[in-house]
């Protein structure tokens, strides 16, 4: 990992006495895409605000390559901020924009003149220059916007759901389009999405928020095979969440049935939650299996099959390419490393939104 | 809905040729005639008459120091209004729509009763040990009864383009590095352009043909080109004059709704 | 310290802008019949309101002509703005130029044009043409409420009605009518508002004998405006006050705040 470029420290916030952040620490490095990922409410949009300086944090601080930046206004932070909804001025030309910040900083006209021609390049828009940022579609002014950003040379470049308005296909262009202008620039991506496959795709690290806390913080692959609570495995991907108890390291009693895992350190007889995600739920002939049950459900979803199976009481979720129909009875099998043992969330409230979502 | 309802428009495009259209054609007939019916130009050339001329000429002094008043008094106004965090917006046009409840033409007679040389604005004067003012029934008590009529006509559509405004645009420019001054010179003024231009439009055209406040404030003294045709039609009965001094009232209306058309083509500066 | 500033300056506007009612409001107390003096507190005025009948026809002409003139605007208008929608963009925008006339015209030239048409048209001048002249200027009004809750409208949803078996005048006052409401209403207010305040274009269209409010007390300016018509417009002022509170009061719908992200 590159060095540390910035760091939040006890960051916390309330608005009309309700808490937004809860004492939040954060590191970013440098040349890193972070996403910041969560439900509407859980605080990723402020933090975000936090970094680029247009809300002050109650307590804690913001660190950026050493120094305090706390109390320093947007104007004179390092960073840029790529807006939701985009935010262009809408009095000026696509030019216009995109030379705002450097008209501020006093540069020459030829610099802005090659500046405006590269960052339109980098943002497949060459010859928009004097277009006016009403005439063009929602995908280009989201284009416009990372391109007035990006040619003041932040050193990170905040961006707030950028992709939330666009559809789902010019949303999933524009990933693979962000991902190589982040390549090409070399510097930190700032993410806030709630948008768990735009973050899987997208993110070298991804932090999970919710009601103001990180739930976790990890790379798409751990967040997605490792989740550590109830809500990160809910709200990542679909997932069958099942109450258990873990009866000593490496073995597990799920509904009644005891499962090898490979998880340890949870102690013994502590009741634990386990995730299994559906495509690794393995049906089998009745015999075979370690528990029995019966498909209840079954949708063909495209690449694969999506049932429910009835057994020991609980709903199972399996995605699998081989078809079992309904009313089958069929027999579950789990890998051993495929389940995932999680603590019971400390609070009633993770657990009620855990729920709802 | 549907084109199939076309003929609903009907009543209204009747309602309007009848009591828009054909009234102001009626204008133009009598402004380019005289008694006898011929054509003549001679009721528009009378604007060149010393009385006319002067008339004019002090209507559009006053007018347009109110309308720079109204917009100096009315642009911070609506500025700290739109930053407010009440989402009020309908509460905000109350307040300045709420003293049409009470009669304009009294509101504006009561500004003889603060202004009087024994009256509250000079007993406060005298309290602060500042100078007394005098200005009943002059030109400066005009123009205080035009900006204090018209001002909520100028703060409504500013207030209206600065709290549509996306905050975001405006994060967008401290973001790029603009100071307060660069964010407001740069951004909220460009973009608040059709909020002036409607503003400037509704104070500008009732200041410059009123004819009511200066009789109430201006004594009897003060002619402006109101007050001239106000008295062709209903003393002199000279109707034609009266509709010729109309029709050069016109052009300078006209030239504002021309302004009007060019910086607000979207309709953003309406008042509600 | 520049809150502070800006909060001197708001509260000094709104003084600029009530003073002169606060100052109407004192002197329909006051005992003086000349308005330059403080003679002592006094009911006087508004019981001997009641028995000014010349004041009281007055003010009934103006209501009557205020609620009508409102009222038919209203209608017109809003049709209009359901036809609007139907019609080419040309056609619309020369309507909704024409219907801008009276909003951006003097109003002295529209008094004076329509009073040119109602002698042309040989009308007895009295509350007709009165009438005729506030509808007139009302009708901007309407449209310009009515307008943009045309504009937010959801076609679908009056299609649906349709699908689901409604004639187009059900579809219309079932599913249409109820979005645009709010917009209808403030547009009848703001006609009511314009059409009570109005004097210059009553001037030009009145006939003698016939005098709203404002008309009586342009008349009464220069003998002198009788206390009894202070007494009145505080009345009104407080009437609207205490309406427009009661309904600011009026429980609104869950306005929880919403915090992005």
């Amino acid at each position: 990992m590159e060095k540390e470029l910035i760091q939040l420290v006890d960051i916390s916030k309330s608005f009309d006495s309700q808490m937004v952040l809860d004492e939040l620490n954060l590191n970013i490095h440098e040349n890193e895409f972070v996403t910041l990922l969560g439900p509407s409410g859980c605080g990723k949009t402020t933090t975000l605000r936090i970094l680029g300086g247009f809300a002050n944090p109650d307590t804690g601080k913001v660190i950026f390559d050493g120094t305090d930046i706390t109390r320093i206004p947007p104007n004179k932070r390092q960073l840029n901020t790529v807006f939701q909804k985009y935010a262009l001025f809408t009095h000026m030309t696509i030019a216009e924009n995109i030379a705002f910040g450097l008209k501020i900083k006093k540069k020459s006209k030829t610099y802005i003149d090659d500046k405006i021609r590269y960052a339109l390049k980098l943002v497949n828009l060459e010859g928009y220059e004097n277009r006016m940022p009403n005439s063009l579609s929602g995908g280009q002014q989201q284009r416009i916007a990372i391109a007035r950003a990006i040619v003041n040379e932040p050193k990170v470049l905040l961006l707030d759901e950028p992709l939330g308005a666009l559809d789902l296909k010019l949303r999933q262009e524009m990933q693979y389009e962000l991902i190589r202008m982040k390549n090409e620039l070399g510097i930190t991506f700032v993410y806030v999405t709630h948008d768990q496959e735009e973050a899987l795709t997208m993110s070298d690290t991804i932090v999970v928020m919710n009601q103001g806390y990180i739930q976790q913080i990890g790379s798409p692959e751990s967040i997605y095979n490792e989740p550590e609570n109830a809500f990160v495995a809910d709200f990542i991907g679909d997932s069958n969440i099942i109450p258990a108890t873990m009866i000593e390291d490496k073995l597990v009693n799920i509904l009644g049935t005891r499962f090898a895992c490979v998880d340890t350190g949870f102690g013994c007889n502590k009741p634990v939650d386990v995730v299994i995600r559906p495509e690794d739920v393995n049906l089998v002939e009745p015999q075979q299996g370690k528990l029995q049950g019966v498909v209840t459900h079954l949708i063909f979803k495209g690449v694969h099959y999506e049932m429910e199976v009835m057994a020991a009481g609980f709903e199972w979720l399996v995605h699998s390419t081989t078809l079992f129909p309904v009313g089958k009875e069929v027999g579950i099998c789990v890998d051993p490393f495929n389940i995932q043992i999680m603590n019971k969330p400390e609070s009633e409230d993770e657990e009620a939104v855990a729920i709802d979502i | 809905m549907t084109s199939k309802n076309k003929w609903l428009s009907t009543p209204y495009v009747l309602w309007s040729v009848m009591f828009i259209i054909i009234p102001l054609g009626m204008i133009f007939y009598y402004g380019l005639t005289d008694r006898t019916g011929a054509f003549t130009l001679q009721n528009i050339t009378a604007i060149a008459t010393a009385e006319h001329a002067k008339a004019l000429w002090l209507s559009l002094l006053l007018s347009i120091i109110s309308t720079v008043i109204c917009f100096l008094l009315a642009y911070p106004l609506a500025l700290i209004l739109s930053n407010m965090k009440v989402n009020q917006h309908s509460f905000i046009i109350l307040i300045f729509i709420l003293p049409m409840w009470m009669n304009f033409l009294l509101r504006t007679l009561a500004w003889q009763t603060l202004l009087e040389k024994s009256g509250v604005i000079n007993s406060v004067l005298n309290f602060l040990h500042l100078p007394n003012i005098n200005i009943i029934n002059t030109p400066y008590a005009i123009i205080l009864g035009m900006v204090y009529n018209f001002l909520p006509f100028m703060v409504l559509p500013l207030y209206n383009v600065l709290s549509k405004i996306d905050k975001n645009v405006l994060n967008a420019s401290r973001d790029l590095g603009a100071n307060s001054v660069h964010t407001f010179f740069r951004i909220i003024l460009p973009l608040s352009i059709p909020g002036i231009i409607s503003g400037i439009t509704m104070v500008f055209v009732p200041a410059l043909t009123t004819f009511v406040i200066s009789t109430l404030l201006g004594g009897s003294k003060i002619l402006l080109i109101g007050n001239v045709i106000e008295q062709e039609f209903t003393q002199a009965s000279n109707w034609h004059l009266g509709s010729g001094l109309s029709i050069v009232l016109m052009i300078f209306i006209i030239l504002n709704m021309i302004a009007s058309a060019i910086f607000d083509k979207e309709g953003e500066g309406s008042m509600l | 310290m520049k809150n502070i500033a800006k909060h001197i300056y708001t509260a000094l506007i709104f003084l600029f802008l009530y003073a002169p009612i606060a100052t109407l409001m004192v002197l329909s107390f006051n005992a003086s019949k000349t308005r330059a003096k403080w003679g002592g507190f006094t009911f006087n005025w508004y019981s001997r309101l009641f028995q000014n009948e010349e004041i009281l026809e007055a003010l009934a002409n103006t209501l009557l002509i205020a609620v009508i003139s409102a009222f038919v605007a209203t209608v017109i208008g809003t049709i209009a703005c359901v036809a609007m929608t139907g019609m080419k963009k040309r056609s619309r925008t020369i309507l909704m130029g024409i219907t801008n006339i009276p909003m951006l015209n003097a109003e002295i030239v529209t008094g004076i044009s329509l009073m040119l048409l109602f002698i042309s048209m040989g009308l007895r001048f009295g509350l007709g043409t009165i009438l005729l002249s506030h509808i007139t200027f009302n009708i901007p009004y309407v449209i310009l409420s009515v307008m943009p809750r045309m504009k937010q409208l959801n076609p679908s949803t009056y299609e649906a009605a349709l699908d689901l078996g409604a004639s187009h005048v059900t579809a219309f006052f079932k599913v249409v009518f109820p979005d645009l409401l709010p917009g209808i209403l403030s547009g009848f207010l703001m006609a009511f508002t314009m059409s009570l305040d109005d004097f210059i274009i009553t001037h030009f269209t009145k006939g003698a004998g016939v005098d709203t409010l404002s008309t009586k007390i342009y008349t009464e300016v220069k003998k002198g405006i009788k206390p009894e018509m202070y007494a009145l417009s505080t009345l009104i002022f407080v009437t609207v006050l205490i309406l427009l509170l009661l309904v600011n009061m009026a429980p609104t719908k869950n306005k929880t705040p919403n915090y992005g992200g």
